[in-house]
């Protein structure tokens, strides 16, 4: 099966080769990512596929390791440096152990970005985080108050007390909470990442606030446990679920009422807007401290003093959409 | 009552009442009877677990792998579940309670054949069971809308009037009870753990026993896998991380001494009740997360020398009931 697979990427990457002379004109943007094979990826090359058919003169060479391991990812990148591509996109397996592969492509007039998984400031010129900490923290608020017109009692279900993002998101959900009249929070509790403590809090919640409406878990543990207490506590339609989480998890919860929706990041913008920051780049454009560079449909994306700039709010999913993308990831 | 007081479980019994109402003055819905039977429903699990760690920890050795063999044996049943819903779930329970008696079987080979002490052997499967998971799994999580209706509603379904998941967990205590004091296995695992020596002269084999103690405690791990997994409506590779400890604590808190031979169904039960109680009051009674952890740790250690004490005045006597009448 590996073999088959190093086989077909060797194909796929003459075959692009081949393309390549075809179209001189093209430019060529290399989508890679930390295996093939896996969902979330083959979304973001949907997004990449999407964004190269709308520039029209770019072709989009989607590949990867088989494994999701650093050395596969070299062995790929050089052979992309080879292949003389335009633009390296890349999810990178290892922070480090990628930058001296990138950094000689850089070398070479290769534009070279990292997405989704970063890798060192020195191996990239620009790293494009799904979402970042103030989007977060205003989505997971927003997706509970947008169900309560009326306004009402929500909780904070989060992993453990100690975990950093999840204290970040919820002190930049309390930054924004005056904006959104009649929603008190009133209590995070903390469910340490574990089902069973993650349930039990829950089940505490229902019980101390009778009136509460909703529990935000922005934890993919969490969330999970949270709709399955509400659901055997019967208060399906009275608390509603929402947080953060996985759609090929939470797809039950939806169907079953005890979530009305839920954010995490969409792969196939993500794969979108990679491929247009790296045409941008192609094109002239400068990746530094403060740069606005064009995302096509998605905006655009300002970087900060690390290069680093955040896509978009976290994307919702509900019911019309969930089941769709419970079979990517 | 001097004397009644002496008993470690009244004692704990007294304890478990006091804490009830302690937690009632902060939060008066603690002591409704629905909330109290929520408690011991979530407290379920536990107490087939600490029977299990009992029939180990009576013979002188321990089984730290049984969180991990829960979760091994869950998301096996899960992934019969998700790949055949039309098995029956009588059969899949079958399957992973003897999956979870051929796991604790290994311990008790390794054990008893090759006499590796108990918390190394345990240790290493551990980590083994936990990697087997990934393995099996790739990571992936076996998520509720993989899970057929009817694997995920037999805990829950009522029979005369509590979730059958409480049931399942009577039946686990009546069956102990009665393989503990009328069977000779019963019988042998106090011998064992009590005096190892004298148990080699009154003909029972001391590895064999062990052996069977790590399969009965195996068999239970398998059992509250599926009741695990099935109760929270999610399997992945971390499932009940960490709980091997609770399982222990709920025997120490319980008056089983970890030196072996001493120990009873009653003092597993009211050690997991115990432990069930506080873990249902820490979300309602309103306390910083981080004293929650310390107040689980100082209970736990309060026991311990209690424990301690106890035992000091009893010393070590072998087929204790026995010797009484």
């Amino acid at each position: 099966m590996k073999i088959f697979k190093a086989l077909m990427v060797t194909t796929a990457v003459s075959l692009a080769l081949m393309a390549g002379t075809a179209h001189a004109a093209d430019k060529k943007i290399a989508l890679v990512v930390k295996a093939l094979g896996i969902g979330f990826f083959e979304a973001a090359n949907k997004g990449a596929q999407e964004a190269a058919k709308e520039l029209g003169d770019v072709e989009v060479i989607y590949t990867g390791p088989t494994t999701t391991t650093a050395e596969g990812q070299i062995e790929v990148i050089n052979s992309l440096i080879a292949q003389k591509v335009d633009a390296i996109a890349v999810s990178a397996n290892d922070t480090d152990a990628l930058v001296p592969a990138l950094k000689k492509a850089m070398e070479r007039g290769i534009k070279v970005i990292s997405w989704d998984s970063g890798v060192a400031k020195e191996g990239r010129s620009m790293h494009l985080n799904p979402s970042s900490s103030p989007l977060i923290g205003n989505m997971i608020i927003k997706l509970a108050a947008d169900q309560l017109p009326e306004g009402g009692d929500v909780a904070v279900l989060s992993a453990t007390a100690t975990s950093t993002n999840q204290n970040v998101w919820i002190e930049e959900m309390k930054k924004v909470l005056p904006n959104y009249k009649g929603i008190n929070v009133v209590a995070t509790v903390y469910g340490d990442d574990l089902a069973d403590k993650s349930y039990r809090e829950t089940q505490g919640l229902i019980q101390s606030y009778p009136n509460l409406k909703a529990i935000i878990a922005p934890t993919s543990v969490g969330i999970v446990a949270a709709a399955q207490a509400v659901t055997d506590a019967g208060k399906t339609g009275q608390i509603n679920v929402t947080g953060l989480g996985l759609p090929s998890e939470m797809a039950g919860h939806v169907k079953s009422g005890a979530s009305k929706s839920f954010a995490i990041w969409n792969p196939i913008d993500l794969g979108y807007s990679a491929t247009m920051i790296a045409y941008d780049l192609i094109g002239g454009a400068e990746a530094k401290p403060g740069a606005e560079l064009k995302m096509g449909r998605m905006g655009t994306v300002k970087l900060d003093d690390n290069n680093e700039g955040a896509m978009a709010d976290p994307f919702v999913y509900d019911a019309s959409n969930v089941e769709e993308f419970s079979k990517i990831f | 009552m001097a004397k009644l007081l002496k008993n470690r479980e009244i004692l704990l019994v007294l304890a478990i009442i006091v804490l009830v109402f302690a937690i009632a003055l902060r939060f008066p819905g603690f002591i409704e009877p629905a909330n109290l039977a929520r408690v011991y429903n979530d407290t379920s699990i536990l107490i087939i677990l600490a029977l299990g760690q009992m029939a180990v920890i009576l013979t002188r050795c321990i089984d730290l792998s049984m969180a991990a063999n829960l979760a091994l044996s869950g998301m096996v049943a899960a992934m019969i579940n998700a790949a055949f819903p039309g098995v029956p779930i009588p059969m899949v329970i079958l399957t992973v309670v003897a999956l979870g008696a051929a796991l604790g079987s290994i311990n008790g080979l390794l054990v008893w054949k090759l006499d590796i002490p108990p918390i190394v052997v345990t240790l290493g499967t551990l980590t083994i069971f936990r990697g087997t998971i990934f393995l099996l799994s790739n990571g992936a999580w076996i998520n509720a809308h993989q899970m057929s209706d009817a694997f995920k509603a037999l805990p829950r379904a009522s029979f005369a009037g509590f979730p059958i998941l409480s049931w399942l967990s009577v039946a686990a205590i009546a069956a102990i009870y009665v393989l503990m004091t009328r069977t000779p296995i019963g019988r042998a695992f106090f011998a064992v753990g009590g005096n190892p020596h004298a148990a080699v002269y009154t003909g029972i084999d001391v590895g064999r026993t062990r052996f069977l103690a790590y399969c009965l405690s195996g068999a239970l791990a398998g059992l509250a896998g599926y009741l695990w997994v099935s109760r929270y409506a999610v399997a992945y590779v971390d499932i009940a991380a960490g709980f091997e400890l609770d399982i222990i604590a709920a025997c120490v808190i319980g008056g089983i001494s970890i030196a072996g031979g001493i120990g009873s169904v009653a003092g597993a039960v009211l050690g997991s009740l115990f432990l069930g109680v506080i873990k249902n009051a820490l979300p309602v009674i309103n306390i910083s997360p981080f004293a929650q952890l310390a107040i689980s740790g100082t209970v736990i250690i309060i026991a311990v020398a209690v424990n301690a004490r106890t035992e000091k005045r009893k010393g070590r006597v072998i087929l204790k009931k026995a010797e009484a009448v």
